[in-house]
C-alpha cells in the first residue's frame, strides 16, 4: 500500500516590510550625505584627484608601510619573548613581563610616542662615559615612532602569543622533555610551530590595526602618510582635501590587508576542530619553516 | 657494573598534601620486562614519570644505572640537577604515552628524525636512514610521509615507539600504551613491544593487558594505594596471587 506524497506546501512568505523600509531610509541618508559632500563648494574635488598621486603622498605611504612592517616584526619578536617569560617558571621573568604589560597596555600609545620623542628633555645624552651621544641625534622622529609602536605592539602580541602557547596540548611538552629536549628547544621546535595556528589570524588583525595606528606619529612629525598629507594641506590651504586623500590611501591599504587576512584566517581555520593535525596544517607550518630557514628549502 | 637498571628505594611522591607514592621499593634488572599492574589512581603513572623526572621524587632514592635521577648527592645532601643535566638523563630513557603525543606538525618520518638531529646532533642523512629503518621495524614503511592526524591510533603509537627508540635508549617506559586504542588495534602495538622485549630491551610497562604481562613479563608488580602489594613472576602474581587486593583486582580485569 503506498501513500501518495502530500502536496508541496505553498505558503505565503513573510513579507519583510521592515527591511524595505530601513533600506529606503539608509539609501536616502547615504545619498543625501554623498550629495552634500560631493557638491560642497568648500571641497575642491579636482584638487583631491590631483593630489592623490603627489610624490609627498607616496613618500608618506612608504614611511607608513615601513613603520607598520618594522614595528610589527619587532613587536612579534618582543611578544614571543615576553610571552615565554610570562609562562616561565622564573618568578623574576614573570614579574618583568607582567610589569611591562601593565605599563605599555595601561598608557595611551600617543602618550608613549610623545615621551620617546622627547626623551632628550630628561636624558640629554645616552651612553656610558665617552661612548655617549646626544639623545636628540639618536632618536629621530622616525626612530621614536618605531620604538614607541614596537614596544607598544610587543605588549599586545604577548597576549596573543601566550594564548597560542597555552592552546598547545601539555602532552606535547612532556613528550619533548621525555626525549631530552631542553626548555628552549621544546618551545622553538615543538610548541611555537603548533601555536602558530592560533597566533597567526589575530596577528593579521594587529597588522591592520597597526597600519592605522601609525597615523598617530603625525604628533611627532614622522613624515608618514598622514603627516605628509597634513603638511601639504596646511601649506596649500587644502587641508580637508588632503584628509580625503589620506583616507583614500588608508582605505586602499587596509582593503588589501583585509583580503589577505581573511584568506589567512580561512587557511588556519581548516580542521581546527578535528584532530590537532591535518596535512594542510603541516604544509602551512612547512611553508613557514621554509620561509624562515634556507635548509628547509630542500624539503 | 651491576646488572640493575632501575632501583627504587623507599620512593615517596606527594602532590601538595596528597601522598601518592608511599614508599616504593623495587629493582628492575638489565634486559628485564617489568609490568606494573594496579587499579586506577594507585600511582603507576606517577611512579613511571618519576623515573624520567617528569615528576620529582619527594623522598627516598630513585636511580637508573646507579645514577640518581634529578638530584646529585654531595656528602649527605641532595642538590637539584640543572635542567640541562636532567635533559641529558632523559635522553637515555624512552617513554611511550597513553595518548601517543606525537608531534602533529611533523610527518611520521620527521617525528622520528627530529630528536636525534636536534638533540644528539646526528646528521640529517644518518637520522633519516635510521628513522626509515625504525619505521620499517614497526611496520610503517609505507606511511612515513603521513602526518599523525592521517594515521590510526595503532599506527600513531607505533610511530611513537619508533620515535623513542631513535634516541637509542637503554630503558623504555610504557604508560598504558594500548589503553587509548580500539580493541582491534591493540595487537599490532603489543606485537611491536614483544619484538622489543625479545631483543633484550629493558622495559617498564604499565598495562591492563594481563595476557601481555603473562606472556612477556619477567616480573609483575601489583600496586595499590601508592605501595607495592605484591611482586614476582607472572605465574606467581597473576596465576597465584597471595593478597586479597591482588585477587580482587585480577578478578575484575581478567
Ligand atoms: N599533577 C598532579 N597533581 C595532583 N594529583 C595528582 C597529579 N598527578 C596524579 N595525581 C594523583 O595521584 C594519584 C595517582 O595517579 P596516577 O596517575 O599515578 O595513577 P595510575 O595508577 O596511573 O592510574 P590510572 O590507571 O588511572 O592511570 C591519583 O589520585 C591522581 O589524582
Ligand atoms: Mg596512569
Amino acid at each position: 500500500m503506498s501513500v501518495a506524497a502530500p502536496e508541496a506546501i505553498k505558503a505565503v512568505p513573510i513579507r519583510h516590510y521592515g527591511q524595505w523600509a530601513t533600506a529606503a531610509v539608509v539609501i536616502v541618508a547615504v545619498g543625501a550625505l554623498v550629495w552634500s559632500v560631493g557638491t560642497n563648494d568648500a571641497i575642491q574635488w579636482n584638487v583631491v584627484g590631483d593630489y592623490l598621486f603627489r610624490p609627498e603622498i607616496f613618500h608618506g605611504i612608504g614611511i607608513t608601510l615601513a613603520l607598520t612592517a618594522f614595528s610589527m616584526v619587532a613587536g612579534i619578536i618582543g611578544g614571543i619573548l615576553l610571552a615565554v617569560m610570562r609562562l616561565s617558571g622564573n618568578p623574576v621573568l614573570r614579574t618583568v613581563s607582567t610589569g611591562y604589560l601593565w605599563i605599555f597596555r595601561g598608557t595611551p600609545v600617543l602618550v608613549q610616542l610623545v615621551i620617546w620623542f622627547n626623551l632628550g628633555l630628561v636624558f640629554p645624552a645616552i651612553g656610558i662615559g665617552s661612548l655617549s651621544t646626544s639623545t636628540n641625534d639618536l632618536i629621530s622622529p622616525f626612530g621614536a615612532a618605531l620604538l614607541a609602536l614596537a614596544l607598544n605592539e610587543a605588549a599586545y602580541m604577548t597576549e596573543i602569543v601566550r594564548g597560542g602557547i597555552l592552546s598547545v596540548d601539555p602532552g606535547q611538552t612532556e613528550a619533548a622533555h621525555a626525549l631530552g629536549y631542553s626548555g628552549a628547544k621544546t618551545m622553538r621546535l615543538i610548541v611555537l610551530p603548533q601555536a602558530m595556528r592560533v597566533i597567526v589570524p589575530p596577528t593579521g588583525n594587529e597588522v591592520i590595526t597597526m597600519l592605522k595606528t601609525t597615523s598617530l606619529v603625525y604628533a611627532i612629525g614622522a613624515q608618514d602618510l598622514f603627516t605628509e598629507a597634513y603638511n601639504f594641506g596646511s601649506k596649500n590651504f587644502t587641508l580637508f582635501e588632503m584628509y580625503l586623500v589620506a583616507c583614500f590611501w588608508y582605505l586602499a591599504m587596509t582593503t588589501i590587508l583585509t583580503t589577505l587576512q581573511s584568506r589567512l584566517e580561512k587557511k588556519y581555520a581548516k580542521g581546527s576542530h578535528a584532530v590537532p593535525a591535518g596535512p594542510g596544517f603541516g604544509r602551512v607550518i612547512g611553508k613557514v619553516r621554509m620561509l624562515r630557514s634556507p635548509e628547509g628549502g630542500a624539503r | 657494573m651491576s646488572d640493575v637498571m632501575v632501583k627504587a628505594a623507599n620512593v615517596h611522591k606527594s602532590f601538595g598534601h596528597v601522598e601518592v607514592l608511599k614508599g616504593i621499593d623495587l629493582e628492575v634488572k638489565n634486559g628485564e620486562v617489568f609490568c606494573l599492574l594496579g587499579p586506577s589512581g594507585s600511582g603507576k603513572s606517577t611512579f613511571l614519570r618519576c623515573i624520567n623526572h617528569l615528576e620529582r621524587v619527594t623522598a627516598g632514592r630513585l636511580s637508573v644505572e646507579g645514577e640518581l635521577i634529578g638530584y646529585r648527592e654531595v656528602g649527605d645532601k641532595l642538590h637539584e640537577m640543572k635542567p640541562k643535566e636532567i635533559a641529558a638523563q632523559r635522553r637515555d630513557i624512552g617513554m611511550v604515552f597513553q595518548r601517543f603525543n606525537l608531534f602533529p606538525h611533523l610527518t611520521a618520518l620527521e617525528n622520528v628524525m627530529q630528536a636525534p638531529m636536534k638533540i644528539r646532533g646526528v646528521s640529517k642523512a644518518e637520522a633519516r636512514t635510521q628513522a626509515l629503518a625504525l619505521l620499517d621495524r614497526v611496520g610503517l614503511s609505507s606511511r612515513v610521509d603521513n602526518y599523525p592526524g592521517q594515521l590510526s591510533g595503532g599506527q600513531q603509537q607505533r610511530v611513537a615507539i619508533a620515535r623513542a627508540l631513535a634516541m637509542k635508549p637503554k630503558l623504555m617506559l610504557f604508560d598504558e600504551p594500548t589503553s587509548a586504542l580500539d580493541p582491534e588495534l591493540v595487537g599490532e602495538v603489543l606485537d611491536v613491544m614483544k619484538d622489543l622485549a625479545r631483543e633484550g630491551m629493558t622495559m617498564i610497562v604499565v598495562t591492563h593487558e594481563i595476557g601481555f604481562a603473562r606472556e612477556v613479563a619477567d616480573t609483575v608488580v601489583f600496586m595499590d594505594g601508592g605501595v607495592v602489594v605484591e611482586a614476582g613472576s607472572p605465574s606467581q602474581v597473576i596465576d597465584n596471587p597471595q593478597h586479597d587486593r591482588t585477587k580482587s583486582f585480577l578478578s575484575k580485569v581478567l
